[in-house]
């Protein structure tokens, strides 16, 4: 909030030679002060102090007691789960999501619309319904599950499978939503110059397109990764919530505060904060490459 | 199948076995990841009949959870829709250092687990936490309450409408703005007549996708609600217990409101896109 | 700097007047609401608890007044308590999440002696819930531990439930081994090895033994597998007891501190006692909670098996000693399932 400081008189339509110390060139255009202290001021009390909470909590344990109520077995088996199946549910959105964008791109068919709507279904779902309805589906005697069951004897609800399965269904959307307008763009002269220069339709997938397409890919892979790895209230109701096998980090959490370890729950909550910001700022590069690519 | 390509640009063409291998898969997946649960909570709502459904619906704890997760979207919304503007104001009129560094503290809730969102407000404002024995002194209570709530409500959609409006702002530039201060519009002026204008079907699009968002939010509310039936359970939370306490149909039931939302959430936004697709264009990354 | 000021304060005041707006609508209404917090299994039991308490507070001459119940795991419940959920009264699955509350200064630490029984006023014990014809012949704790037996038992670092399971396999183990506490912790392990689900909550477990039909026996509350047999019909489970259990006190208390900020330390009081008089304890019998009734307890005797029931006092030395040594980070029950892994 200390930026302001200097930006007093800002809100002026001519503003004084104070606002340059923060303004990088003046500006005919009134507000800055007006915005930017509401912003900051906002942005201040509902997302910076309380996080700065969380980590005076975290800090409160000194540093050999922070890594002791982090290093122990359950708490790294957690985060295997969480970031390994996160991974995976991530990869599989790569792989599907990349044929469903080129489906939708690329090809016409019946309902196309519809389905073209229906992708975004998991941002607008609330998390619970998506999960008591992927548990009743893939429970042992749901409708998906039994036949999983009875075909290849394999369980899903309520094994690390399940949570990959409701990390893919809330990651669905992001490499959809990703690659689908660059390859609206594509120009066709490069794959029919391709073509004409004798490339079969897979080598010119392979060295054209794919090359082209390959940030956006890797910047849904990462949102549909970030995504996953805080995702909670689908998970519980599938996962099996088993220390070890099928716990997630958020779900450690919050048992770690229902047994009165205020600080251990911060502990491992700052570590899971720390692991986003770096997972941002990957997808902050991830971005600005995928722009330079796609301006090229 | 009836697929077809494009058909102009031969080259283009993949061949037809790939054509419908590849749509074929594509629905497949859809179909077992989407289309199967959305289905199945309806399934499952109307199993004993529309007259259970019903029942489920007016019982008394439903309605105040109805009631409460208008409540709570109301107030939260338009608040994220004021920061929304206001910070895409100053972000993209105006050149200044450090903009990278707030942008990315905008996004920054976007990319924090909802269970940690409820616990810094817990830590915050708890009876152990740093403000909330002043505040439990003053006779005011915020979580398991009301403003908890909306806190962590607005916590979790924060950066919604911002996201939204931020590149749209920007490809706009400022030449319009500065045009009718020129022309002697005053600030209040400018932003009613010239930008609101050129903004509103994005700024709709983000307030669209931010309350479903507010309204379904779970991990992050279950933790600041205190689960006082008919007081602070909204209805997702509602879900979750009558899911607890074998009401399966009524759990679903409530659920399917819900998943409406949700569908309803999606006709619109695509309506808006299908509209307005050039303008919005700007705001799909 | 006139404007930064104003701003800032336009902008807080803004966030803390639309926050304010919606206080109004939670805080006052005080004196005549009371607010129950209680563990999973207890909802029915005290929707018709809080119905048969209002109508006699009114016929008594003290008005109208509402009862709100908030339910979830036992330990999570004393948690939110204890951050500052409005408690008047915590009714919870086992003493020591009470000793939590009191630990944090808001009621004495005597809390127990303050009512009759432990303030405990309905008892309750662990049994077995198994599918119909008992196909795996599960009998007793020993069958419990045998390969290819699946157990869904809650999970005891949340749930109240879930501890007594534990301590009740415990004490099956010591009473089968002389006391012996290393083949305790084996047997323990062993069961704990054919746990495929470890839900928060007895709910939630409950749920996935009867509903998702996973496992083969779940360690259940009593009452929890009575209401099972009700809701789903005694055609598809049944109840087998084991030779020996332990006996679980689900204790009751006043939290002081809010019901002397909040003026209902009488109706709290009076409404912790109806749960002891006959009325009370008749419904008690009725949700399959052992009634401390001496009368009560005969004329409902058919509903409750006669089993040998060992108390957390004789066996582990108190709640305190309990948690410290079987459920505490690094206790016993950690280095089972580290040993598991």
């Amino acid at each position: 909030m200390v930026a302001a400081s200097s930006t007093d008189d800002a809100a002026l339509p001519s503003s004084g030679g104070t606002v340059l110390s923060v303004l990088k060139k003046p500006s005919v255009i009134p507000g800055f002060g007006l915005t930017m202290g509401f912003t900051l001021a906002y942005l201040g009390l509902i997302v910076l102090l309380p996080l700065a909470a969380l980590a005076v909590k975290a800090a409160g344990l000194g540093w050999a007691g922070f890594w002791n109520a982090v290093l122990t077995p359950r708490v790294l088996a957690a985060f295997e789960i969480s970031f390994g199946l996160s991974l995976l549910a991530a990869a599989i959105n790569a792989v599907f999501g990349f044929v469903v964008a080129w489906v939708l791109v690329r090809y016409r068919f019946p309902g196309a619309k519809i389905v073209d709507a229906l992708v975004d279904l998991p941002f607008a779902l609330p998390t619970a319904v998506a999960g008591i309805a992927l548990s009743a589906l893939y429970a042992p005697n749901g409708w998906i599950g039994q036949l999983l069951m009875d075909w290849f004897g394999l369980k899903v609800a309520f094994t690390p499978l399940g949570i990959a399965i409701a990390l893919t269904f809330i990651g669905l959307p992001f490499v959809v939503r990703t690659v689908q307008p660059i390859l609206q763009d594509l120009p066709p002269e490069e794959e029919e110059a391709a073509a004409s220069l004798g490339a079969t339709r897979w080598q010119s997938f392979r060295r054209v397109v794919f090359p082209s397409l390959f940030p956006a890919l890797l910047t849904g892979f990462a949102l549909a990764f970030a995504r996953g790895v805080g995702e909670y209230g689908s998970v519980i109701f599938i996962a099996g919530n088993m220390p070890g096998v099928s716990e997630i980090v958020p779900l450690l959490i919050v048992i770690k505060l229902e047994q009165y370890d205020y600080a251990g729950a911060a502990a491992v909550a700052t570590l899971m904060l720390a692991a986003s910001f770096l997972l941002l700022l990957i997808l902050n590069l991830l971005q600005a490459w995928m722009r330079s690519r796609h301006a090229r | 199948m009836l697929a077809k390509t494009s058909g102009q640009r031969p080259a283009l063409d993949d061949r037809s076995w790939v054509r419908g291998l590849l749509i074929l898969s594509a629905l497949a997946f859809l179909l077992l990841f989407l289309v199967l649960p959305l289905v199945s909570v309806f399934v499952e709502a109307f199993r004993r009949g529309v007259g259970a459904y019903w029942d489920a619906l007016i019982e008394p704890d439903a309605l105040s959870a109805i009631h409460l997760t208008l409540i709570v979207a109301a107030i939260a919304v338009p608040l994220n829709l004021v920061f929304g503007v206001a910070a895409s104001w100053c972000i993209s009129k105006f050149d200044f250092r450090g903009k990278g560094l707030l942008i990315t503290l905008i996004d920054l809730p976007f990319s924090v687990s909802p269970v940690i969102s409820g616990i810094i407000y817990v830590l915050l404002f708890g009876l152990h936490g740093v403000v909330g024995p002043f505040l439990k002194s003053q006779g005011i209570q915020i979580i398991f309450a009301v403003p908890g709530l909306v806190l962590a409500t607005i916590f979790v959609t924060f950066p919604f409408v911002a996201r939204e409006l931020i590149p749209l702002m920007q490809e706009q530039g400022t030449e319009e703005e500065e045009a009718a201060l020129v022309l002697g519009a005053s600030g209040w002026q400018t932003f009613w007549r010239v930008t609101l204008p050129n903004i509103k079907w994005g700024l709709m699009y983000g307030v669209l996708l931010c309350n479903a968002r507010a309204m379904g939010e779970f991990g992050a509310v279950s933790v600041v609600s205190g689960h006082i039936r008919g007081e602070t359970n909204t209805m997702p939370l509602h879900v979750e217990i009558l899911y607890n306490e074998y009401n399966f149909v009524a759990a679903f039931s409530v659920a399917s409101v819900l998943a409406m939302l949700a569908l309803v959430t999606l006709v619109a936004k695509t309506a808006l896109e299908w509209r307005f697709g050039a303008e919005l264009a700007a705001t799909r990354h | 700097m006139p404007f930064r000021h104003r701003l800032s304060v336009l902008a807080a005041g803004a966030l803390f007047a639309v926050l304010g707006m919606t206080l109004g609508a939670t805080a006052a209404k005080a004196q005549n609401t009371l607010l129950n917090v209680s563990y999973d299994p207890t909802r029915e039991f005290y929707v018709e608890i809080n119905k048969a308490f209002a109508q006699k507070w009114q016929k008594d001459g003290g008005g109208k007044i509402t009862i709100k119940q908030s339910h979830g795991g036992s330990g999570k419940q004393a948690r939110s308590v204890i951050d500052g959920l409005d408690a008047d009264v915590v009714t919870l699955a086992l003493a020591y999440d009470i000793d939590a509350i009191a630990d944090a200064g808001l009621l004495p630490k005597d809390w127990m002696a303050r009512l009759p029984d432990n303030s405990a006023p309905y008892t309750s014990t662990i049994v077995f819930l198994v599918r119909k014809g008992n196909p795996k012949q599960i009998k007793d704790w020993n069958d419990l531990v045998k390969p290819g037996v699946a157990v869904v038992t809650p999970n005891p670092k949340t749930s109240g439930g879930a501890r007594w399971n534990y301590l009740g396999a415990w004490a099956y183990a010591l009473a089968q081994n002389n006391n012996d506490e290393g083949k305790a912790k084996a047997f323990v392990g062993d069961l704990f090895k054919n746990v495929p689900v470890l839900d928060s909550g007895a709910r939630g477990a409950t749920v996935t033994f009867t509903q998702r039909g996973i496992g083969d026996v779940l360690l259940a509350w009593e009452n929890e597998a009575y209401l099972s047999l009700q809701e789903f019909g005694a055609d598809k489970f049944e109840i087998v007891v084991p030779s020996l259990s332990i006996l679980a006190e689900p204790s009751v208390a006043v939290v002081d501190s809010v019901v002397d900020r909040k003026g209902t330390r009488k109706l709290a009081e009076a409404y912790l006692q109806f749960l002891y008089s006959p009325e009370g304890q008749e419904i008690a019998a009725k949700n399959f909670y052992r009634p401390r009734l001496k009368e009560l307890a005969t004329r409902y005797a058919d509903r409750f098996a006669n089993v040998k029931l060992v108390t957390i006092d004789q066996s582990f030395g108190g709640w305190r000693k309990a948690q410290e040594t079987h459920f505490a980070d690094g206790g016993v029950f950690d280095q089972i399932y580290q040993k598991g892994r």
